[in-house]
């Protein structure tokens, strides 16, 4: 299958990084002799530098801080790699994961991530959907959700000393969200090998709910008839629900999530508006009909 | 002559001036990294953070002065006026950034105070802090006498209020921020026990 969809995001030479670096330099030039927020608000369509992509991650395997994953993901083996897929499909496996990305169609999609925490970027992705993979172990009938789960090798993972969360990470997706043509298994950034940092050799990318839901470095992936357990619903359930979808009108209980701040415009960064399903709602609302957001936050 | 006097002497040597030249270095320092864009990817957060936590390390420091007198013989009284000061200017650093470079929208600034209970303790703890900035002067003390030290004791209640401040902002269970409270508590006990024994005796 693939190519169900095509990015409202796409620019002609995408994976020529250098042409974005220079515009960025110039228009943060200009946002240094006080054109205010002019390099964030420049182009919605303008992918974040590879810099600000891999040197700005939560990866709390890693460690707390922004520049923790940069520093020490280098540390995880991502070679050999396999996926586990179980549960409610035909063919219950552990696929390697140069078998899966030999019978991946690999595009570019480049997408909005709205994090949690009230920022964003742009993410010229290298990626195949989710739909397929899940195609390829044959889902079953009674499957209605799809469960997660993270890497935890405590030996190459400093982070996970720490009970900032409970290890190993776990997310979920209701199975139409799993299978919508926008959810995608990245395995690239910048037409290169996804960084550890970013979720070596491949993580989910569903760009329509908050960055933590897209899950990184996947060991594991199962089909179930009930609603699994996500990690940060479970750390907090008052502040993280399950469906998770960036939506402008439900705050979250700590932060408004009515506006973000696009990663890059350096000092004097203007906050933007966050639009609802972060700006997918043409694609994914209907996923969603008749649902209370506000009660299904 | 013991080596705490002689560095009781050392420190007399001190001048006040040069604990608040040093102490404005970071932040010049950190503003000019995040001017010329090397600071971080995030520079608005960055400096929120470098400067809320050099802050509360500062007004730690406030509180390390007696107990350090009592159970080292270490001096330092004479520059507790400095580095109170100075984490009073870190902590205005830190919510001018807030207000100015991260929230910048005047209406959400103030549902923030109201309706975001982290944000509500951190001001509470701000606005305590400023009688005693102001009052951080001989004058002040001349003129107020008594009720200067009373008034100072405000330092007890700001002080765990900015520890609280730093854990409730945390995202998961994040251990950094639990250590400041934990320390803040401690030092809190020390001083609070010794006040006690001495209206006692």
């Amino acid at each position: 299958m693939a190519n169900r969809w095509k990015s409202d995001l796409r620019e002609d030479s995408v994976t020529d990084e250098a042409i974005y670096l220079n515009r960025r330099a110039l228009l943060g030039g200009m946002a240094g002799v006080g054109f205010a927020g002019g390099a964030a608000a420049a182009s919605e369509m303008e992918p974040n530098s590879w810099e600000e992509i891999t040197g700005y991650n939560n990866f709390y395997e890693f460690g707390t801080g922004k520049e923790d994953p940069a520093r020490h993901a280098a540390d995880m083996t991502v070679s050999p790699w396999s996926v586990r897929i179980d549960g409610l499909v035909d063919r219950p496996a552990d696929y390697a994961f140069e078998d899966i990305l030999s019978k991946m169609v690999v595009e570019e999609r480049i997408y909005r991530l709205r994090c949690v925490e009230a920022w964003s970027m742009v993410v010229p992705w290298m990626g195949s959907e989710l739909a397929d993979l899940l195609e390829l172990a044959g889902v079953q009938s009674n499957a209605r959700f799809v469960a997660f789960e993270t890497l935890l090798r405590p030996a190459e993972m400093r982070g996970v000393s720490s009970p900032v969360l409970e290890w190993p990470y776990v997310e979920g997706l209701r199975l139409d969200e799993a299978m919508h043509p926008l959810t995608i298994m990245a395995t690239g950034i910048y037409g290169r090998d996804i960084p550890n940092q970013n979720g070596a050799p491949l993580r989910l990318v569903v760009p329509w709910k908050y960055g933590f839901k897209s899950i990184k470095s996947i060991v594991r992936i199962t089909l179930s008839e009930s609603e699994p357990p996500t990690s940060w619903n479970k750390a907090n359930p008052r502040e993280y629900g399950f469906y998770s979808n960036v939506n402008p009108e439900v705050d979250h209980p700590r932060w408004s999530q009515a506006q973000e701040r696009r990663i890059g415009g350096g000092l004097f960064s203007p906050k933007i508006p966050t639009e609802m399903f972060n700006g997918y709602g043409a694609e994914v609302a209907g996923l969603y009909e008749g649902m209370d957001l506000r009660r299904n936050f | 002559m013991r080596s705490v006097d002689r560095l009781n002497a050392l420190l007399k040597q001190v001048p006040a001036v040069a604990v608040y030249v040093a102490g404005v270095l970071p932040a010049i320092w950190l503003f000019w990294q995040a001017i010329t864009g090397t600071l971080s990817i995030e520079p608005i957060k960055s400096l929120e953070h470098e400067t809320g936590e050099l802050g509360l390390q500062l007004l730690i420091a406030t509180l390390l002065v007696t107990p350090l007198r009592r159970f080292t013989g270490i001096n330092l009284l004479r520059l507790r006026r400095a580095l109170g000061l100075l984490a009073f200017f870190y902590i205005a650093l830190h919510l001018l950034i807030w207000l100015l470079l991260d929230v910048q929208d005047p209406a959400m600034i103030w549902a923030d105070v109201v309706k975001r209970p982290y944000i509500t303790v951190g001001m509470l703890g701000f606005v305590l802090l400023v009688p005693l900035a102001i009052t951080s002067n001989n004058r002040s003390i001349r003129v107020l006498g008594r009720r200067w030290h009373a008034l100072h004791r405000l330092a007890y209640v700001a002080i765990p209020l900015g520890g609280l401040h730093f854990v409730m902002q945390a995202k998961g269970l994040q251990i950094e921020p639990l250590v400041y409270l934990g320390v803040i508590f401690g030092l809190l006990f020390v001083r609070l026990s010794a006040l006690k024994r001495r209206r006692l005796a």
